[in-house]
This record gives C-alpha cells, structure tokens and sequence, in this order.
C-alpha cells in the first residue's frame, strides 16, 4: 500500500513517519503531500498561542478532551517548542500536560522544535497540519509559544487564533507590545483562580477598545489580506474578539470556549471569512514555494566557481551587490 | 534542506515520584543537538508505545527507580514492536542490579545504565546506535 493510501485508512504509523518526512523536507514527504492535497481542506485549523506558561497545553488538553467527551471529533494536536539555538536540540515538553489524552485512538498528539529556521518552520507547519488534515482529523490545533513572527506566520496558518494570556506573569504590555493581539480571534484569560485576573482581563479590554475594530480585521492577515480579502466591514461581519475565562486545571471555562469557538468558525463560514483565510493561507504556501525553488534554481545554474568570482568583485568593491546579482543571473533579471 | 535529527522520547513509567534523573538526561540529550519528548511521571507501558509512535522517535529512554524494569521493559518492547516500531532502540537507565543488565541486554534492550553512568556515554552510544 502506498503512503497515501495507509494515511487515508488512518494507518498512526505511515502518518507519524509522513510528518518526520515533512519535518525533514524530505522528498518523500513532498510526494505524499501533492497526493494528499486534494483530501484537505475540511479541518478547522485551531492557533494557540501565548507567553510561556500561561497554560497553553493545559488548556489543550481540556479543549480536546471536551471534543472527544462532548463532540466525539477527531483531534490532532501540533505542539511546537523552540530550538535551542547554540545546540539544535530541544526539549519538548508539552505531553505532560496532555496526558488525559492517552489511549484514546482519536487523538493524535505530535512535538515538535522550531529547528532554527523561521519560514522553514512555517512551511512545515502548514504542511504537517494538510497531513492531519488528509488523516481525517477533525480539529487540527497548532500549540505555538510567543509573541514573535514565528507566531504570527503560524497564526496564519489558523482558522481560530486564542492567545492565552494569565495573570501574575506581568506580560500583559508585553504581549500588547508585541501585536499578539492583533492575530487574536478570542483571547484566553486563563488561571481564572489565580489573584490578579479581574486585572488581567481588565487590562485585555481596553486595549481591545483602543485598536479600531474594521481595520484590525483588515490587518489581520498583513498586505496579502488587503489586496486579496472581499469587503468584510459591514457591521453584521465584524467580529470582535471575546474574552473567555478558564481554569485548565480544573476544565472550567472550557465548553464556554469551545462554544466561541464554533461560534467563529460559523462567523466565518457565514460571511467571506473562511474562504478569505484559505486563500491566505495557500498564497503564503505557494509564495514560500516560488522562493525555495527559484533558489534551487539558481543554485543548480550558477556554478560555485562563477558566484566565488563575482562575490570577490563585491568584496574588492568593483561592483555592487545589486551589479553582482544582474550578472549572476545571466539577463534573466530585467 | 534535509535535515535529520535524533528524536529521544524520554519517559519515567513506574509509580515512584522522582524525575530528577530523567530530567538531567534530557537536558544532555538536548545540548548533545537531539530533539528531546518529554512525557513526564508515572507512564504506562501503553503510554509510552503510543507516544513512541506518534512522535516517530528513533529511541525511548526509559528511567526507573522502582525496580519494576524487569516487568516493564518486556512489555515496553513488545508494544513497540506490535505498532511496527521494530527500529527503536530502547535505553534504559536507573538502579539496576548487575544480574539484570544482562537480562535486559538479552531482551533486546540497546543500552543499560546504572546511578553511576555519564550522559557523555548514554549520548555516545545513542548517536551510535541511530546514526553508526
Ligand atoms: N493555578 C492554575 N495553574 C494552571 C492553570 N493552567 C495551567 N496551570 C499550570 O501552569 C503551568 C504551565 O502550564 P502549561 O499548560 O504547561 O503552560 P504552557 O503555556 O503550555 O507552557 P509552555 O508550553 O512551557 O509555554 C503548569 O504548572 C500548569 O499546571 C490554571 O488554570 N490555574
Ligand atoms: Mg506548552
């Protein structure tokens, strides 16, 4: 049986070793995938993201285990740990918290480490969540740590953006500093039972009384959005994010939650919204590609002896960068 | 670019409540460059297969204390291999009697080690094992 065929019957197997492929781009993996791709596109893709320990896998390991309980869905969980970036290795942790989540033949719970490269990791983000998609899972949710670009590519990726935020970890500013919430469709405030989150949430709402409603919608997805997206401003489509507390340790808050959510994926089935984020979503995918293979391109054309050469006219300060790429491109740069 | 790595998961099965040992191996593990699963106390048998197989890893690391190890690695083993897992190479590391690690050698276990090893060996022996 070929891998497809394996991951279409819901073999775990061929499935965990397809996301190493992907993991590693591995030939193999990108193969699967152009075979795969016409099974995608029936996931609601879920983005968790948040400072570190403000209980992001905690409060996975709730949702999914309310879907499972309540839903009966197929969930597939993506939890992505850094790097360290002086060895490469990484410890990922997040399983601990998802332990409630074992022997149940419907959840699918895979690590990974962020490997250094920041496109690198949102292509194979992307990538591994069509996987999912294609095994038949019906919630895919992408656990991310953070509030940098990694983050925000990632929440691209999404359907359903939660930034988790808690009290006590005197990050509020930070996060806002760090335009977390403008990729924000709900905001978590979770550790509901700990001192300080009437602050907490206090602190989430005024700030989203500061950002302007339309144009948080319209920015939401950067430059593509703007050229791409139809017309969403009218009243009825506006969507603003709503503030949900939980306690993960303790399930509270959590069909709440699970509630917002359905609620935005009907919002965005209802309106251009869903459709919107695909085409996002494929136009980064396939911009990311044009990149990797003109490189390639470039790299089988251009032999090391000629680059050397034209880079040593750069140093020695004959010519410019720009000068050195016109005549590394042979006239195919107009 | 391709690129591979050595994915450890490393998990503490048993009842016995310390993971101090296990969380100084990954950590060595980690700045040896591997990637690192951490599953944390008290893993069954059945919990370690299963995370085995969704995170592909290439080893499991087992740390025991309780001296169930006799009991558990076998079934451990066996789990991996009913999932199709028969590549994984299984570590085991913790207070093992001496008459035991010939035992356990003999399942099938790649490495043993007792209180007195050194993550330099544990990490050598793993990157030869996946990658030698
Ligand atoms: N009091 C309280 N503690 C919580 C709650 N949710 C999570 N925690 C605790 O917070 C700590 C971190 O939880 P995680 O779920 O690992 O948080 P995380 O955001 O996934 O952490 P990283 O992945 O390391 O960024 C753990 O000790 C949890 O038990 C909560 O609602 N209340
Ligand atoms: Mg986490």
């Amino acid at each position: 049986m070929t891998t497809t065929q394996s991951i279409l019957n819901g073999d775990r197997l061929a499935l965990a070793r397809l996301l190493t492929k992907i993991e590693n781009n591995a030939p193999e993996g990108r193969d699967a995938l152009i075979e795969l791709f016409p099974h995608t596109g029936k996931a609601h893709l879920i983005g968790v993201t948040g400072a570190p320990g403000t209980g992001k896998s905690s409060l996975v390991n709730q949702l999914a285990l309310h879907y499972r309980k309540v839903e009966d869905k197929k969930i597939a969980i993506l939890a992505v740990d850094p790097s360290s970036p002086f060895t490469g290795g990484a410890v990922l942790g997040d399983r601990v918290r998802m332990r409630d989540l074992s022997g149940d033949e419907k959840v699918f719970i895979r690590s990974m480490a962020t490997r250094g490269s920041l496109g690198g990791l949102a292509q194979s983000t992307a990538n591994m969540t069509q996987a999912f998609d294609a095994a038949g899972f019906d919630m895919v949710i992408v656990e991310t740590v953070g509030a940098g670009q990694s983050e925000v590519d990632i929440a691209r990726l999404a359907h359903t953006t939660l930034v988790v935020e808690a009290p006590g970890l005197g990050d509020e500013i930070q996060a806002i500093k760090a335009g977390i919430l403008e990729i924000a469709d709900i905001l978590v405030v979770n550790k509901g039972d700990r001192p300080g989150v009437e602050n907490t949430e206090k602190a989430l709402k005024s700030m989203l009384e500061l950002a302007h409603p339309t144009e948080r919608i319209f920015r939401h997805h950067g430059v593509a959005m703007k050229a791409e997206t139809p017309k969403q401003n009218t009243n009825k489509n506006l969507w603003i994010p709503p503030i949900q507390r939980t306690i993960s340790t303790e399930g509270v808050g959590i069909s709440e939650l699970a509630d917002l959510i359905a609620k935005h994926a009907t919002h965005l089935r209802s309106g251009e919204g869903w459709s919107a984020r695909e085409r996002i979503r494929l136009q980064v995918e396939i911009e990311a590609l044009i990149q990797e293979s003109l490189m390639n391109q470039f790299r089988q054309d251009t032999s090391k002896e000629k680059y050397d050469e034209v880079f040593e006219k750069v140093f020695q300060r004959n010519i410019s960068p720009w000068e050195a790429v016109k005549m590394l491109m042979n006239g195919r740069l107009k | 670019m391709a690129e591979k790595k050595i994915r450890v998961l490393v998990a503490k099965p048993g009842l016995d409540g310390h993971d101090r040992g296990a969380k100084v191996v990954a950590r060595a593990l980690r700045d040896a460059g591997m990637e690192v699963i951490y599953t944390g106390l008290r893993q069954t048998p059945e919990m370690i297969a299963e995370a085995a197989l969704q995170e592909d890893v290439d080893v499991v690391g087992l740390s025991v204390l309780s001296g169930a190890h006799m009991a558990l690695a076998p079934r451990i083993m066996e789990l991996l291999h009913a999932n199709g897992q028969t590549h994984v190479k299984v570590f085991i590391g913790g207070i093992i009697p001496d008459e035991d690690l010939i035992r356990l050698k003999e399942m099938g276990v790649t490495g043993v080690y007792g209180p007195g090893a050194s993550t330099d060996d544990i990490i050598r022996d793993i990157q030869e094992t996946v990658t030698g």
